[in-house]
């Protein structure tokens, strides 16, 4: 079996196409039992009260906003280095989804800190590195969007995908680095500080962001595939 | 079940708002992003039916 034929636009549309289904059932099911157990069996939280339950989605969404980066900034090399179309598209796929969970990680920090602050927004390292990620991912698309060559805008936010990438580790050791507000990680080599209920449902919310992620991103690889080879074909057209 | 009624369970121990705004917001994300994603099809599919000849 050759795995490289799915690298072609035209092997891999079909086959996204019967996987999609899949990975939205399961996107549906985890988030749905992860946030069952998280909201209605999990105990309240000994110091900050209920409010902590915002870890449920806060924390996923924040893993998923710097993960999709890192895999959107990969993509991006595979097209640099292999001129590989697919690989452009897969990049371009990823920028709304990763800046829609870098959205809600952001406002879903605010409704927490307010509570837990005082404050909706602070101007700590943690903060400010992830507000330059959602700034990174609108850079990209503009950048896309603003030139018309499919060609030269794949390579070009390709370019700005891989220099933003050491933005990625800043956020993650931010709350190393510096003294911030922000806590630090629930989770990290050594184990977990949180009670083992409250870690489960997290990551069962957290793989069901990931189904949701690839269903979502396969979906708007397809959308691409659709309008370059509908571009094409236009250009065919009139050169007959 | 760790909450004693309904209420209790939306009142969320004083953070109701709190909790309900970041969990709207999240979900209402994601609902638009697959609603744009439903017009993209849509807009596709009407604009070219010789897409399916092809791929």
């Amino acid at each position: 079996m050759n795995l490289f034929k799915y690298a072609s636009p035209q092997t891999f549309y079909p086959l996204a196409g019967k996987l999609i289904l899949w990975f939205a059932i399961g996107a549906a099911i985890l988030i749905l039992v992860g946030l069952y157990i998280g909201l209605l069996v999990a105990p309240t939280d000994f110091q900050q009260g209920d409010s902590y339950r915002i870890i449920y989605i806060h924390v996923p969404a924040a893993w998923f906003s710097m993960f999709l980066y890192v895999v959107m900034a990969g993509y991006a090399i595979m097209g640099l280095t292999f001129n590989a179309k697919l690989a452009y598209m897969m990049a371009k796929s990823i920028a709304p989804t990763g800046a829609m969970f870098t959205f809600v990680a952001l406002i879903t920090g605010a409704f927490w800190g307010k509570p837990t602050w005082g404050a909706w927004w602070v101007w700590d390292a943690r903060l400010t590195s992830e507000l330059i990620l959602l700034f990174l991912y609108i850079g990209y698309m503009s950048l896309q969007a603003a030139i018309d060559d499919t060609r030269r805008s794949d390579r070009a936010s390709a370019i700005l995908a891989i220099v933003g990438v050491i933005n990625v580790p800043i956020i993650y050791f931010s709350v190393k680095w510096w003294n911030t507000l922000h806590q630090g990680s629930s989770i990290n080599t050594s184990g977990s500080s949180m009670a083992a209920i409250m870690l489960q449902a997290m990551l069962i919310v957290a793989i069901g962001f990931w189904l949701y992620s690839t269903a979502v991103i396969l979906t708007r690889v397809r959308r691409e595939i659709e309008e370059r080879a509908r571009n094409t074909a236009w250009v065919n057209e009139t050169k007959e | 079940m760790y909450w004693e009624s309904m209420s209790d369970f939306l009142h969320m121990g004083g953070y109701g708002l709190y909790v309900w705004v970041s969990f709207g917001i999240t979900f209402a994300s994601m609902a638009v992003e697959i609603y744009m994603l439903r017009s993209r099809r849509l807009s596709n599919e009407a604009s070219n039916e010789k897409i399916k000849g092809l791929l």
